[in-house]
């Protein structure tokens, strides 16, 4: 397996273990290469399909035995949906919708975690148990009456319709308060022996040492919200609202329209912005994830 | 916890000039010098800030919540929903009529099939995936780590189209790639023996990589020293894993099956855009069956069907937590 001289010494079985040590410092144990690439692949074989799919001309669709790589590539899959479908709008949709719902819940739920996690107030533990105890139920539960409630407030052919019951979620507060309880009282006790003003101390002193869970936070909300299609596929009433899960869903759902390299295409340009967020803030992605559980 | 201030009146508050150096903070609350005034605009203070929260999650969660509740107990069909206070209470007749439904048995069925088989999948998936990347990747780590991820953070419509196409009977991958090796692949969605497990497949195939994320973090907090330790004590991988690495594993573990748990009990996504339930509503799922009264107008049962749900839920979590809290 490995081709490292090693120098006789006199216990070869500590040896042996120190010269795997050296290897596995660089490499891990390469045994495991072989299956973990494997399994990789099938992890996104589906996505190799779809970008595959999206540049294959109409023949090659419907083509069996199917072919794996487009015999005649072509961008026109990618053309005809912005042409035939108002995917331009959609996309617009879809930005102002996460960027507004996550605009929200950094503020709000970064207000009521501090609030939670540093200050003293009577029913603090009230607060905390019931924006916690909504943690665990369905979404469905609440959505019929969130459903008419929106519909009496005249709402459902308007953005805000898709923007206001999303403002101010739990997991938000449960993120927030969790990481500022971790900053050190001292800061919070010196300022105010400085005279600073409880408002001020939040946003001048704290709000500034939440950037890496603010990150988090907006991340996970903005991808949510990016592939939330639920309410938007029911409250949405005409095509000017529709977000991008929205309209792709109606068009892969209609009998008429089977054209699935168009769909492919669909579903790419779905997942390109969420790619290119998630590979530009990997690191406190996965850091904030990993901590939300752990701490 | 601290208890709450019911115990400073004004004038005593001073009495406890206990010093606050020192690291006392039990999960980060705080015991400070305790002075009427303080407190006073402390507590203003987290009142304006709590405020704005407060107001949207009334709005938005709790009216919605109780909504649902007293929907389920009333007669919906009868009343006009856009004046709720003009309905009448029937008491429990909806979840009766519930329980007397063929269609909402099949449903739970197969929710029930599919949390008792994709919930330990998801699990066992997303743990071998963490730790084989943890100890036997150097290199490329990344590249396996984004690979395994993102299916997580792709649209359910977008997973739904590309899904459809792989199992399309002749013209999809998955039945090539069974024709390499001399096997005649089903009509998957289509056929009801194989729909249901299909979704298995997805499911896991989704949800992998957020197991495998947090495993991957309790993992790294498990010491080196400790591993190779064990080792020159001449204990095997087996045992290494089963007496030093799982014990420390155990809170990442019950977080995620706790939250996939509650997940998995709302199975949707996949039914409604794949299926629609079917076919012969083998792929029918207890949340998928509530939307459907939704959609034809009984709200009433639909509210009473998610609110079953809610208290599967809660079984399932308290049930996890028994298991799967530490012993001690």
């Amino acid at each position: 397996m490995s081709t490292l001289s090693t120098l006789p010494t006199a216990q070869p079985g500590t040896d042996r273990i120190l010269r795997r040590r050296r290897i596995r410092r660089t490499w891990g144990r390469p045994w495991l290469y072989l299956p973990l690439a494997g399994a990789l692949l099938l992890m996104i074989a589906p996505f190799l399909w779809m970008l595959s799919g999206s540049f294959k001309p109409e023949a090659d669709i419907r083509r069996v035995p199917p072919v794996l790589i487009p015999t005649a590539p072509t961008t026109a899959n990618y053309g005809e949906l912005f042409s035939t479908l108002d995917f331009t709008s959609m996309f617009a949709n879809s930005v102002i919708v996460a960027l507004a719902v996550t605009a929200g819940n950094l503020i709000f739920c970064s207000m009521l975690g501090y609030a939670l996690a540093k200050l003293e107030f009577r029913g603090q533990r009230a607060v905390f148990l019931l924006v916690m105890g909504t943690l665990m139920i369905p979404g469905l539960v609440t959505f019929v009456p969130l459903y008419v409630l929106v519909s009496n407030m005249q709402l459902t052919g308007s953005m805000l319709g898709l923007i206001l019951p999303f403002l101010a979620g739990p997991f938000g507060v449960f993120l927030m308060r969790q990481f500022i309880s971790t900053l050190p009282d001292e800061l919070i006790d010196a300022a105010r022996v400085d005279g600073c003003r409880e408002l001020a101390i939040f946003a001048k002193i704290i709000l500034p040492l939440t950037k890496p869970a603010l990150a988090t936070l907006g991340i996970i909300t903005f991808l949510g919200s990016w592939n939330n299609f639920l309410w938007p596929l029911v409250v949405a009433q005409n095509e000017s609202q529709y977000t991008l899960p929205v309209g792709l869903a109606l068009a892969s759902s209609g009998q008429s329209f089977t054209r699935f390299g168009i769909l492919l295409a669909g579903a790419v340009v779905v997942l390109l912005p969420v790619m290119i967020v998630f590979l530009l803030f990997q690191r406190q992605f996965v850091a904030g994830i990993a901590t939300t559980g752990l701490k | 916890m601290t208890s709450m201030s019911t115990e400073t009146l004004p004038g005593w508050g001073d009495t406890d000039k206990q010093s606050t150096a020192g690291p006392q903070r039990s999960a980060g609350r705080r015991r400070s010098p305790r002075r009427g005034m303080a407190r006073g605009r402390q507590a203003r203070a987290a009142w304006i800030l709590a405020a704005p929260f407060l107001a949207l999650f009334a709005a938005f969660m709790l009216l919605p919540l109780v909504w649902s509740l007293l929907m389920s107990l009333t007669d919906t069909s009868s009343a006009d929903l856009r004046t709720p206070l003009n309905v009448s209470f029937i008491g429990f007749d909806n979840y009766v009529r519930l329980f007397q439904d063929d269609q909402f048995f099949t449903a739970l069925r197969n929710t029930a099939v599919f949390v008792l088989v994709a919930l330990p999948l998801t699990l066992a998936a997303g743990l071998a995936a963490a730790v084989a990347l943890n100890s036997g990747i150097q290199r490329f780590r990344a590249v396996f780590r984004v690979g395994f991820y993102l299916p997580v953070i792709t649209s359910i419509v977008a997973v739904a189209v590309v899904w459809k196409t792989l199992l399309e009977p002749r013209a999809g991958l998955v039945n090539l790639v069974l024709g390499w090796f001399g096997i005649d692949g089903p009509a998957w969605l289509a056929d009801t023996r194989f729909a249901l497990p299909v979704m298995i497949v997805m499911a896991v195939w989704r949800n992998l990589g957020t197991v495998m994320i947090i495993m991957l973090a309790g993992l790294q907090s498990v010491p080196q020293s400790l591993m190779e330790a064990a080792e020159l004590d001449g204990a095997g991988p087996w045992q290494r894993f089963w007496r030093v690495t799982f014990p420390l594993l155990r809170p990442a573990l019950l977080l995620t099956a706790v939250t996939t748990g509650i997940g998995y009990l709302q199975f949707f996504d996949e039914p409604f855009v794949m299926t629609d339930g079917g076919p012969l509503d083998s792929t029918l799922s207890a949340t998928l069956y509530a939307y459907k009264q939704f959609g034809n107008g009984n709200y009433e049962m639909a509210s009473a069907a998610s609110y079953v749900i809610f208290v599967l839920i809660v079984a399932l979590t308290v049930l996890q937590f028994r298991v799967l809290r530490d012993k001690d």
